[in-house]
Protein backbone atom coordinates (compact mmCIF):
# COMPACT_ATOMS: atom_id res chain seq x y z
CA UNK A 1 0.00 0.00 0.00
CA UNK A 2 1.05 3.17 -1.14
CA UNK A 3 2.71 5.22 1.83
CA UNK A 4 0.36 8.20 1.24
CA UNK A 5 -2.98 6.15 1.86
CA UNK A 6 -1.11 5.29 5.32
CA UNK A 7 -0.19 8.55 5.82
CA UNK A 8 -3.48 9.89 5.10
CA UNK A 9 -5.31 7.55 8.02
CA UNK A 10 -2.43 8.51 10.05
CA UNK A 11 -2.98 11.94 9.75
CA UNK A 12 -6.73 11.36 9.66
CA UNK A 13 -6.71 9.43 13.49
CA UNK A 14 -4.50 11.84 15.06
CA UNK A 15 -6.33 15.15 13.86
CA UNK A 16 -9.86 13.33 14.83
CA UNK A 17 -9.20 11.13 17.66
CA UNK A 18 -5.34 12.17 19.06
CA UNK A 19 -2.17 11.07 19.02
CA UNK A 20 -2.65 8.67 21.93
CA UNK A 21 -5.74 6.69 19.82
CA UNK A 22 -2.78 6.83 17.11
CA UNK A 23 -0.29 5.03 19.07
CA UNK A 24 -3.02 2.50 20.69
CA UNK A 25 -4.24 1.51 16.97
CA UNK A 26 0.17 1.02 15.63
CA UNK A 27 0.51 -1.18 18.78
CA UNK A 28 -2.61 -2.98 18.50
CA UNK A 29 -1.79 -3.56 14.87
CA UNK A 30 2.02 -4.75 16.06
CA UNK A 31 3.44 -2.39 13.22
CA UNK A 32 6.21 -1.69 15.34
CA UNK A 33 6.68 1.58 14.21
CA UNK A 34 3.94 4.87 14.79
CA UNK A 35 5.11 6.81 11.63
CA UNK A 36 4.14 5.81 8.26
CA UNK A 37 6.40 7.81 5.30
CA UNK A 38 4.06 9.23 2.69
CA UNK A 39 6.81 8.28 0.13
CA UNK A 40 7.56 4.52 0.73
CA UNK A 41 5.69 1.55 -0.23
CA UNK A 42 4.17 -0.74 2.50
CA UNK A 43 2.29 -4.38 3.25
CA UNK A 44 -1.25 -4.02 2.17
CA UNK A 45 -1.45 -6.36 5.26
CA UNK A 46 -0.45 -3.27 7.28
CA UNK A 47 -2.54 -0.94 6.71
CA UNK A 48 -5.62 -3.64 7.14
CA UNK A 49 -4.32 -4.19 10.25
CA UNK A 50 -4.70 -0.73 11.52
CA UNK A 51 -8.29 -0.44 10.14
CA UNK A 52 -9.00 -3.35 12.17
CA UNK A 53 -7.41 -2.03 15.00
CA UNK A 54 -9.22 1.26 14.48
CA UNK A 55 -12.34 0.01 14.21
CA UNK A 56 -12.14 -2.43 17.55
CA UNK A 57 -10.42 0.79 18.86
CA UNK A 58 -13.06 3.20 18.49
CA UNK A 59 -15.82 0.41 18.60
CA UNK A 60 -17.34 2.23 15.13
CA UNK A 61 -17.65 -0.05 11.56
CA UNK A 62 -14.87 0.46 9.21
CA UNK A 63 -16.87 2.16 6.49
CA UNK A 64 -18.07 4.77 9.05
CA UNK A 65 -14.63 5.92 9.43
CA UNK A 66 -13.40 5.26 6.08
CA UNK A 67 -16.22 7.97 5.31
CA UNK A 68 -15.31 10.34 7.88
CA UNK A 69 -11.66 9.84 6.51
CA UNK A 70 -12.80 11.31 3.03
CA UNK A 71 -14.66 14.22 4.56
CA UNK A 72 -11.27 14.86 6.52
CA UNK A 73 -9.02 14.64 3.23
CA UNK A 74 -11.19 17.35 1.65
CA UNK A 75 -12.72 19.54 4.56
CA UNK A 76 -9.38 19.68 7.28
CA UNK A 77 -6.89 22.34 6.84
CA UNK A 78 -4.13 19.95 7.30
CA UNK A 79 -5.44 18.68 3.58
CA UNK A 80 -6.01 21.96 1.99
CA UNK A 81 -3.42 20.75 -0.61
CA UNK A 82 -5.56 17.91 -1.75
CA UNK A 83 -8.45 20.08 -1.74
CA UNK A 84 -7.58 22.45 -4.29
CA UNK A 85 -6.09 19.27 -6.32
CA UNK A 86 -9.58 17.49 -6.40
CA UNK A 87 -11.00 20.99 -7.56
CA UNK A 88 -8.79 21.51 -10.24
CA UNK A 89 -11.25 19.07 -11.67
CA UNK A 90 -13.82 21.44 -12.78
CA UNK A 91 -15.52 24.64 -12.15
CA UNK A 92 -19.00 23.13 -10.91
CA UNK A 93 -19.85 19.74 -8.68
CA UNK A 94 -20.96 18.80 -11.73
CA UNK A 95 -17.99 19.37 -13.98
CA UNK A 96 -16.23 17.96 -10.61
CA UNK A 97 -17.91 14.61 -10.67
CA UNK A 98 -17.26 14.42 -14.32
CA UNK A 99 -13.89 14.46 -13.67
CA UNK A 100 -13.78 11.14 -10.93
CA UNK A 101 -13.19 9.37 -14.75
CA UNK A 102 -9.49 10.76 -14.77
CA UNK A 103 -8.97 10.95 -11.05
CA UNK A 104 -6.57 7.40 -11.23
CA UNK A 105 -4.72 9.03 -14.10
CA UNK A 106 -4.34 12.42 -12.18
CA UNK A 107 -2.93 10.79 -9.02
CA UNK A 108 -0.27 8.38 -11.34
CA UNK A 109 0.26 12.37 -12.99
CA UNK A 110 1.53 13.48 -9.80
CA UNK A 111 2.93 10.53 -7.79
CA UNK A 112 3.53 7.86 -10.55
CA UNK A 113 3.19 4.67 -8.20
CA UNK A 114 0.31 5.59 -6.47
CA UNK A 115 -2.25 3.51 -7.99
CA UNK A 116 -6.37 4.20 -7.07
CA UNK A 117 -8.79 2.15 -8.20
CA UNK A 118 -10.97 3.65 -11.70
CA UNK A 119 -13.74 5.61 -11.29
CA UNK A 120 -16.81 5.68 -13.67
CA UNK A 121 -19.30 8.61 -13.52
CA UNK A 122 -23.01 7.73 -15.02
CA UNK A 123 -25.43 9.98 -15.78
CA UNK A 124 -28.73 8.44 -14.73
CA UNK A 125 -30.52 12.38 -15.33
CA UNK A 126 -28.86 15.95 -14.71
CA UNK A 127 -29.72 15.52 -11.15
CA UNK A 128 -28.73 11.93 -10.71
CA UNK A 129 -25.72 10.13 -11.16
CA UNK A 130 -24.10 7.05 -10.30
CA UNK A 131 -20.63 6.39 -9.44
CA UNK A 132 -19.22 2.96 -10.60
CA UNK A 133 -15.86 2.25 -7.92
CA UNK A 134 -14.01 -0.59 -9.72
CA UNK A 135 -11.88 -3.27 -7.47
CA UNK A 136 -8.05 -2.70 -6.36
CA UNK A 137 -8.52 -1.17 -2.72
CA UNK A 138 -10.91 -2.20 0.31
CA UNK A 139 -13.17 0.49 1.41
CA UNK A 140 -12.19 2.91 -1.15
CA UNK A 141 -15.91 3.24 -2.06
CA UNK A 142 -16.57 4.63 1.39
CA UNK A 143 -13.61 6.74 1.64
CA UNK A 144 -15.21 8.28 -1.63
CA UNK A 145 -18.61 8.71 -0.10
CA UNK A 146 -17.11 10.99 2.52
CA UNK A 147 -15.25 12.88 -0.38
CA UNK A 148 -18.01 13.27 -2.79
CA UNK A 149 -20.14 14.58 0.48
CA UNK A 150 -17.22 17.19 1.32
CA UNK A 151 -16.61 18.08 -2.27
CA UNK A 152 -20.60 19.13 -2.52
CA UNK A 153 -20.42 21.35 0.46
CA UNK A 154 -17.00 22.70 -0.84
CA UNK A 155 -18.71 23.82 -4.14
CA UNK A 156 -21.96 24.70 -2.27
CA UNK A 157 -23.82 22.13 -3.40
CA UNK A 158 -26.63 20.35 -2.22
CA UNK A 159 -25.76 16.31 -2.74
CA UNK A 160 -27.45 13.43 -1.08
CA UNK A 161 -25.24 10.79 -1.45
CA UNK A 162 -25.59 7.09 -0.93
CA UNK A 163 -23.54 3.79 -0.83
CA UNK A 164 -25.25 1.50 -2.95
CA UNK A 165 -23.40 -1.69 -1.90
CA UNK A 166 -21.69 -4.68 -4.27
CA UNK A 167 -23.32 -4.63 -7.79
CA UNK A 168 -21.27 -7.24 -9.64
CA UNK A 169 -17.39 -6.32 -10.14
CA UNK A 170 -18.06 -2.69 -8.65
CA UNK A 171 -19.30 -0.71 -5.88
CA UNK A 172 -21.89 1.77 -6.83
CA UNK A 173 -22.64 5.31 -5.11
CA UNK A 174 -25.68 7.31 -5.87
CA UNK A 175 -25.33 11.16 -6.24
CA UNK A 176 -28.41 13.03 -6.34
CA UNK A 177 -28.05 16.98 -7.00
CA UNK A 178 -31.05 18.88 -4.91
CA UNK A 179 -29.81 21.79 -5.66
CA UNK A 180 -26.11 22.72 -7.70
CA UNK A 181 -25.89 26.14 -6.09
CA UNK A 182 -27.00 25.57 -2.60
CA UNK A 183 -24.58 27.85 -0.64
CA UNK A 184 -21.90 30.04 -1.25
CA UNK A 185 -19.15 27.30 -1.34
CA UNK A 186 -15.84 27.53 -0.60
CA UNK A 187 -13.41 30.15 -2.55
CA UNK A 188 -10.92 28.35 -5.15
CA UNK A 189 -8.39 30.79 -6.39
CA UNK A 190 -6.24 29.20 -8.96
CA UNK A 191 -3.14 31.37 -8.07
CA UNK A 192 -3.16 30.47 -4.87
CA UNK A 193 -0.59 27.66 -4.66
CA UNK A 194 1.51 27.02 -1.79
CA UNK A 195 -0.63 28.76 0.63
CA UNK B 1 -14.90 34.88 -47.02
CA UNK B 2 -15.29 35.48 -43.42
CA UNK B 3 -15.54 38.98 -42.04
CA UNK B 4 -12.84 40.44 -39.24
CA UNK B 5 -16.58 40.90 -36.68
CA UNK B 6 -17.48 36.83 -37.22
CA UNK B 7 -14.16 35.91 -37.17
CA UNK B 8 -13.40 37.84 -33.73
CA UNK B 9 -16.49 36.35 -32.50
CA UNK B 10 -14.92 32.64 -33.48
CA UNK B 11 -11.74 33.94 -32.10
CA UNK B 12 -13.13 34.64 -28.63
CA UNK B 13 -13.79 31.13 -27.78
CA UNK B 14 -11.05 29.28 -29.56
CA UNK B 15 -8.19 31.58 -28.12
CA UNK B 16 -9.34 33.96 -25.51
CA UNK B 17 -5.98 35.72 -25.47
CA UNK B 18 -5.70 36.92 -29.73
CA UNK B 19 -5.29 40.55 -31.00
CA UNK B 20 -6.14 41.29 -34.37
CA UNK B 21 -4.27 44.03 -36.08
CA UNK B 22 -4.76 45.75 -38.98
CA UNK B 23 -1.51 46.56 -41.36
CA UNK B 24 -0.35 49.55 -39.46
CA UNK B 25 -0.55 47.57 -36.36
CA UNK B 26 -3.23 49.39 -34.78
CA UNK B 27 -5.60 46.76 -32.74
CA UNK B 28 -8.80 46.13 -34.40
CA UNK B 29 -9.57 43.78 -31.32
CA UNK B 30 -8.57 41.54 -28.63
CA UNK B 31 -9.55 38.35 -27.04
CA UNK B 32 -11.31 38.46 -23.64
CA UNK B 33 -8.49 37.27 -21.22
CA UNK B 34 -5.56 39.57 -22.73
CA UNK B 35 -8.19 42.36 -22.21
CA UNK B 36 -8.86 41.41 -18.28
CA UNK B 37 -4.98 41.26 -18.28
CA UNK B 38 -5.11 45.50 -18.33
CA UNK B 39 -8.86 45.88 -17.32
CA UNK B 40 -8.30 49.92 -17.23
CA UNK B 41 -6.76 50.39 -20.56
CA UNK B 42 -9.45 49.46 -23.42
CA UNK B 43 -7.05 47.67 -26.06
CA UNK B 44 -9.20 48.38 -29.06
CA UNK B 45 -7.92 51.08 -31.37
CA UNK B 46 -4.24 50.72 -29.13
CA UNK B 47 -1.07 50.81 -31.41
CA UNK B 48 -0.17 47.44 -30.95
CA UNK B 49 3.57 48.77 -30.09
CA UNK B 50 2.26 50.51 -27.77
CA UNK B 51 1.47 48.12 -25.30
CA UNK B 52 3.99 45.23 -26.31
CA UNK B 53 7.45 45.30 -26.16
CA UNK B 54 9.06 43.04 -28.74
CA UNK B 55 11.59 40.38 -27.13
CA UNK B 56 12.37 38.16 -29.68
CA UNK B 57 13.12 38.06 -32.23
CA UNK B 58 15.35 41.45 -32.28
CA UNK B 59 16.12 41.84 -35.79
CA UNK B 60 12.20 42.83 -36.00
CA UNK B 61 11.86 46.91 -35.69
CA UNK B 62 8.68 47.51 -37.77
CA UNK B 63 5.52 46.46 -38.39
CA UNK B 64 5.45 45.38 -42.03
CA UNK B 65 8.39 42.87 -40.70
CA UNK B 66 6.65 41.64 -37.60
CA UNK B 67 3.10 40.82 -39.56
CA UNK B 68 5.47 39.06 -42.39
CA UNK B 69 6.47 36.74 -40.34
CA UNK B 70 3.44 34.08 -40.73
CA UNK B 71 3.58 31.02 -38.72
CA UNK B 72 6.90 32.85 -36.85
CA UNK B 73 6.39 32.52 -32.89
CA UNK B 74 7.54 36.00 -31.04
CA UNK B 75 7.92 37.06 -27.47
CA UNK B 76 6.41 39.48 -26.37
CA UNK B 77 6.42 41.82 -22.71
CA UNK B 78 4.03 44.17 -21.66
CA UNK B 79 5.51 47.53 -21.68
CA UNK B 80 4.08 48.55 -17.83
CA UNK B 81 4.23 47.02 -14.91
CA UNK B 82 3.33 43.37 -14.15
CA UNK B 83 5.81 42.91 -17.25
CA UNK B 84 4.50 39.80 -17.89
CA UNK B 85 6.32 37.72 -20.88
CA UNK B 86 3.86 36.24 -23.47
CA UNK B 87 4.24 34.22 -25.91
CA UNK B 88 2.89 34.43 -29.97
CA UNK B 89 2.04 32.97 -33.11
CA UNK B 90 1.70 35.18 -35.86
CA UNK B 91 -1.13 34.17 -38.82
CA UNK B 92 -1.44 36.97 -41.49
CA UNK B 93 -5.17 37.57 -42.40
CA UNK B 94 -6.25 36.17 -45.65
CA UNK B 95 -6.43 39.67 -47.49
CA UNK B 96 -3.24 40.31 -46.42
CA UNK B 97 -4.16 43.48 -44.98
CA UNK B 98 -2.84 42.76 -41.09
CA UNK B 99 -3.15 39.58 -38.92
CA UNK B 100 -4.07 38.02 -35.49
CA UNK B 101 -1.46 36.85 -33.39
CA UNK B 102 -2.52 34.49 -31.09
CA UNK B 103 -1.26 35.11 -27.40
CA UNK B 104 -0.23 32.58 -24.37
CA UNK B 105 1.72 32.47 -21.18
CA UNK B 106 3.85 29.82 -21.78
CA UNK B 107 6.10 29.57 -18.65
CA UNK B 108 4.82 33.02 -17.05
CA UNK B 109 1.21 31.21 -16.34
CA UNK B 110 1.87 30.59 -12.99
CA UNK B 111 2.50 34.15 -12.33
CA UNK B 112 0.00 35.26 -14.32
CA UNK B 113 -3.03 33.49 -12.83
CA UNK B 114 -1.53 35.29 -9.23
CA UNK B 115 -1.25 38.57 -10.68
CA UNK B 116 -4.15 38.75 -12.85
CA UNK B 117 -6.79 36.52 -10.34
CA UNK B 118 -7.52 34.30 -13.89
CA UNK B 119 -9.94 30.99 -13.25
CA UNK B 120 -10.51 28.73 -15.65
CA UNK B 121 -13.11 30.13 -17.22
CA UNK B 122 -10.12 32.29 -18.79
CA UNK B 123 -8.97 29.36 -20.82
CA UNK B 124 -10.19 28.12 -24.07
CA UNK B 125 -11.74 24.33 -23.01
CA UNK B 126 -8.86 22.88 -24.10
CA UNK B 127 -5.69 24.71 -23.29
CA UNK B 128 -3.77 22.48 -20.88
CA UNK B 129 -3.39 25.63 -18.44
CA UNK B 130 -4.97 24.26 -15.62
CA UNK B 131 -3.57 21.00 -16.45
CA UNK B 132 -0.15 22.16 -16.07
CA UNK B 133 -1.10 24.45 -13.02
CA UNK B 134 -2.49 21.13 -10.74
CA UNK B 135 0.43 19.01 -11.82
CA UNK B 136 2.87 22.07 -10.65
CA UNK B 137 0.78 21.89 -7.80
CA UNK B 138 0.92 17.49 -7.35
CA UNK B 139 4.23 18.07 -8.39
CA UNK B 140 5.00 19.97 -5.53
CA UNK B 141 3.57 18.60 -3.24
CA UNK B 142 5.00 15.17 -3.95
CA UNK B 143 8.38 16.71 -4.13
CA UNK B 144 7.59 17.62 -0.39
CA UNK B 145 6.90 15.01 0.95
CA UNK B 146 9.93 13.16 -0.74
CA UNK B 147 12.29 16.26 0.52
CA UNK B 148 11.04 16.02 4.14
CA UNK B 149 11.56 12.04 3.87
CA UNK B 150 15.12 12.71 2.66
CA UNK B 151 15.93 14.85 5.67
CA UNK B 152 14.56 12.26 7.84
CA UNK B 153 16.43 9.74 6.01
CA UNK B 154 19.63 11.61 6.67
CA UNK B 155 19.06 12.38 10.41
CA UNK B 156 18.98 8.37 10.29
CA UNK B 157 22.54 8.33 8.59
CA UNK B 158 23.69 10.76 10.41
CA UNK B 159 22.82 9.24 13.52
CA UNK B 160 23.62 5.57 12.57
CA UNK B 161 27.39 6.77 11.02
CA UNK B 162 27.18 8.90 14.83
CA UNK B 163 26.48 5.60 16.95
CA UNK B 164 28.96 3.44 14.42
CA UNK B 165 31.93 5.52 16.01
CA UNK B 166 30.86 5.82 19.31
CA UNK B 167 31.26 3.98 22.60
CA UNK B 168 27.50 4.57 24.18
CA UNK B 169 28.23 4.27 27.52
CA UNK B 170 30.80 6.68 27.50
CA UNK B 171 29.66 8.94 24.63
CA UNK B 172 33.69 8.54 24.02
CA UNK B 173 35.15 7.32 19.89
CA UNK B 174 34.94 3.76 20.28
CA UNK B 175 38.04 1.61 18.61
CA UNK B 176 37.12 1.86 15.38
CA UNK B 177 36.81 5.69 15.46
CA UNK B 178 40.11 5.13 16.67
CA UNK B 179 41.41 3.11 13.65
CA UNK B 180 40.35 5.16 11.70
CA UNK B 181 41.93 8.53 13.30
CA UNK B 182 45.01 6.70 13.26
CA UNK B 183 44.89 5.95 9.80
CA UNK B 184 44.27 9.24 8.46
CA UNK B 185 46.73 10.92 10.82
CA UNK B 186 49.64 8.52 9.69
CA UNK B 187 48.47 8.98 5.92
CA UNK B 188 48.26 12.49 6.53
CA UNK B 189 51.38 12.13 7.49
CA UNK B 190 51.00 14.50 10.64
CA UNK B 191 52.67 14.52 13.87
CA UNK B 192 50.73 13.27 17.19
CA UNK B 193 51.18 11.42 20.33
CA UNK B 194 49.49 8.35 21.61
CA UNK B 195 48.47 7.68 25.14
CA UNK B 196 47.37 4.68 26.35
CA UNK B 197 45.51 4.86 29.79
CA UNK B 198 44.49 1.95 31.84
CA UNK B 199 41.93 2.24 34.62
CA UNK B 200 43.84 0.80 37.90
CA UNK B 201 41.60 -1.00 40.49
CA UNK B 202 38.67 -1.06 38.12
CA UNK B 203 37.93 -4.53 38.68
CA UNK B 204 37.77 -4.71 42.35
CA UNK B 205 34.99 -1.52 42.37
CA UNK B 206 33.10 -3.57 39.41
CA UNK B 207 33.10 -6.88 41.99
CA UNK B 208 32.41 -4.68 45.54
CA UNK B 209 30.29 -2.45 44.25
CA UNK B 210 28.11 -3.97 41.16
CA UNK B 211 28.19 -2.56 37.66
CA UNK B 212 26.33 0.19 37.75
CA UNK B 213 28.88 1.36 39.85
CA UNK B 214 31.40 0.63 37.31
CA UNK B 215 29.63 1.91 34.79
CA UNK B 216 29.38 5.22 37.39
CA UNK B 217 32.96 5.08 37.08
CA UNK B 218 33.90 4.50 33.59
CA UNK B 219 31.52 7.88 32.81
CA UNK B 220 32.93 9.80 35.37
CA UNK B 221 36.57 8.98 33.93
CA UNK B 222 35.32 9.83 30.44
CA UNK B 223 34.59 13.20 31.32
CA UNK B 224 37.53 13.60 33.11
CA UNK B 225 39.55 13.05 30.00
CA UNK B 226 37.30 15.12 27.49
CA UNK B 227 37.89 18.11 30.12
CA UNK B 228 42.00 17.04 30.25
CA UNK B 229 41.97 17.13 26.58
CA UNK B 230 41.87 20.00 23.36
CA UNK B 231 38.68 19.51 20.98
CA UNK B 232 41.22 18.13 18.15
CA UNK B 233 42.69 15.21 20.57
CA UNK B 234 40.54 12.01 20.42
CA UNK B 235 39.35 10.22 22.91
CA UNK B 236 38.75 6.68 22.64
CA UNK B 237 37.30 4.04 25.22
CA UNK B 238 38.98 0.84 23.08
CA UNK B 239 38.44 -2.23 26.15
CA UNK B 240 36.75 -2.80 29.56
CA UNK B 241 38.90 0.16 30.85
CA UNK B 242 41.26 1.08 28.76
CA UNK B 243 41.51 4.45 26.94
CA UNK B 244 43.07 5.80 24.26
CA UNK B 245 44.02 9.36 23.64
CA UNK B 246 46.05 10.96 20.55
CA UNK B 247 46.82 14.35 20.48
CA UNK B 248 47.03 15.46 16.98
CA UNK B 249 50.14 18.32 16.35
CA UNK B 250 51.24 17.62 20.05
CA UNK B 251 54.81 15.52 20.76
CA UNK B 252 56.22 17.68 23.10
CA UNK B 253 56.91 15.26 26.31
CA UNK B 254 56.76 17.88 28.87
CA UNK B 255 53.77 19.22 27.90
CA UNK B 256 52.29 15.36 27.39
CA UNK B 257 53.95 14.37 30.90
CA UNK B 258 52.16 17.12 32.45
CA UNK B 259 48.41 16.01 31.08
CA UNK B 260 49.06 12.94 32.21
CA UNK B 261 50.02 14.11 35.94
CA UNK B 262 47.00 16.06 35.79
CA UNK B 263 44.52 12.93 34.77
CA UNK B 264 46.16 10.35 37.14
CA UNK B 265 45.93 12.92 39.80
CA UNK B 266 41.80 13.79 39.05
CA UNK B 267 41.71 10.02 38.23
CA UNK B 268 42.23 8.90 41.78
CA UNK B 269 40.17 11.16 43.67
CA UNK B 270 37.32 8.95 45.31
CA UNK B 271 34.03 9.17 43.23
CA UNK B 272 30.80 8.95 44.82
CA UNK B 273 27.93 6.37 43.71
CA UNK B 274 25.44 6.47 45.56
CA UNK B 275 27.25 7.02 48.80
CA UNK B 276 29.84 4.79 48.30
CA UNK B 277 33.33 5.75 47.51
CA UNK B 278 34.47 4.62 44.58
CA UNK B 279 38.78 4.67 44.00
CA UNK B 280 40.12 4.17 41.28
CA UNK B 281 43.50 5.20 39.60
CA UNK B 282 45.29 5.62 36.07
CA UNK B 283 48.56 3.84 34.71
CA UNK B 284 49.75 6.15 31.00
CA UNK B 285 52.28 4.61 28.34
CA UNK B 286 52.77 7.70 25.95
CA UNK B 287 54.38 6.95 22.42
CA UNK B 288 55.01 9.38 19.48
CA UNK B 289 54.25 9.26 15.92
CA UNK B 290 58.04 11.17 15.06
CA UNK B 291 59.94 8.04 16.85
CA UNK B 292 59.47 6.28 14.30
CA UNK B 293 60.54 6.53 10.86
CA UNK B 294 57.37 5.19 8.94
CA UNK B 295 54.60 5.13 11.88
CA UNK B 296 51.99 2.26 11.87
CA UNK B 297 48.96 2.49 13.83
CA UNK B 298 49.72 -1.40 15.42
CA UNK B 299 53.71 -0.10 16.32
CA UNK B 300 52.38 2.72 17.73
CA UNK B 301 50.06 1.14 19.75
CA UNK B 302 52.87 -1.09 20.56
CA UNK B 303 54.84 1.28 21.64
CA UNK B 304 52.18 2.83 23.88
CA UNK B 305 51.32 -0.21 25.23
CA UNK B 306 55.04 -1.20 26.58
CA UNK B 307 55.05 2.62 28.19
CA UNK B 308 52.08 1.28 29.88
CA UNK B 309 52.84 -1.49 31.01
CA UNK B 310 56.20 -0.16 32.38
CA UNK B 311 54.16 2.33 34.38
CA UNK B 312 52.46 -0.59 35.95
CA UNK B 313 55.33 -2.02 36.62
CA UNK B 314 56.91 0.21 38.71
CA UNK B 315 53.62 0.71 41.22
CA UNK B 316 50.85 2.04 39.15
CA UNK B 317 49.27 5.98 38.95
CA UNK B 318 52.31 6.73 37.06
CA UNK B 319 52.97 7.80 33.13
CA UNK B 320 56.02 6.31 31.27
CA UNK B 321 57.39 7.91 28.00
CA UNK B 322 58.17 5.04 25.30
CA UNK B 323 61.25 7.22 24.76
CA UNK B 324 62.16 6.57 28.20
CA UNK B 325 62.48 2.58 27.69
CA UNK B 326 65.42 2.08 26.17
CA UNK B 327 67.35 3.95 29.02
CA UNK B 328 65.57 1.24 30.99
CA UNK B 329 66.59 -1.75 28.67
CA UNK B 330 63.45 -3.56 27.98
CA UNK B 331 62.71 -1.34 24.74
CA UNK B 332 62.95 -4.81 23.19
CA UNK B 333 60.40 -6.18 25.69
CA UNK B 334 57.78 -5.97 22.64
CA UNK B 335 56.05 -9.08 23.40
CA UNK B 336 53.22 -7.21 25.69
Amino acid sequence: MHGLINRAIQSFVCATYGQSCWLRVTEAAGLGFTEFEAMLIYEDSMTTRVLDALSADLNRPQSEILEDLGTYLVSHPNMEGLRRLLRFGGVTYVEFLHSLDDLSDRARLAVSDLRLPILELCEVSPAEYQLHCFPGLPGYASVMVGVLRAVADDYGALAMLSHEGQQGDVEVITIVLVESAFAEGRHFDLGARGT
Amino acid sequence: MMDTANLSTLLETLCPMFVMVDGEGKILNAGPTLQKLRPDQPMKGRAFPDLFELVRPRTITTIPALLSLAGGKVHLKFHDEPRTALKGLIAPLPDGNGAIINLSFGISILDAVRDYALTSADFSGTDLAIELLYLVEAKSAAMEASRSLNLRLQGAMLAAEEQAVTDMLTGLKNRRAMDLVLGHLISGGSAFALMHLDLDYFKSVNDRLGHAAGDFVLQQAARIMEEETRNEDTVARIGGDEFVIIFKSLVDEAVLSDIAARLIKRLRQPMMFQGAPCQVSASVGTALSTQFNTPDAAELLNAADQALYEAKRQGRSRHCLYSSLGEAGIKTASSH
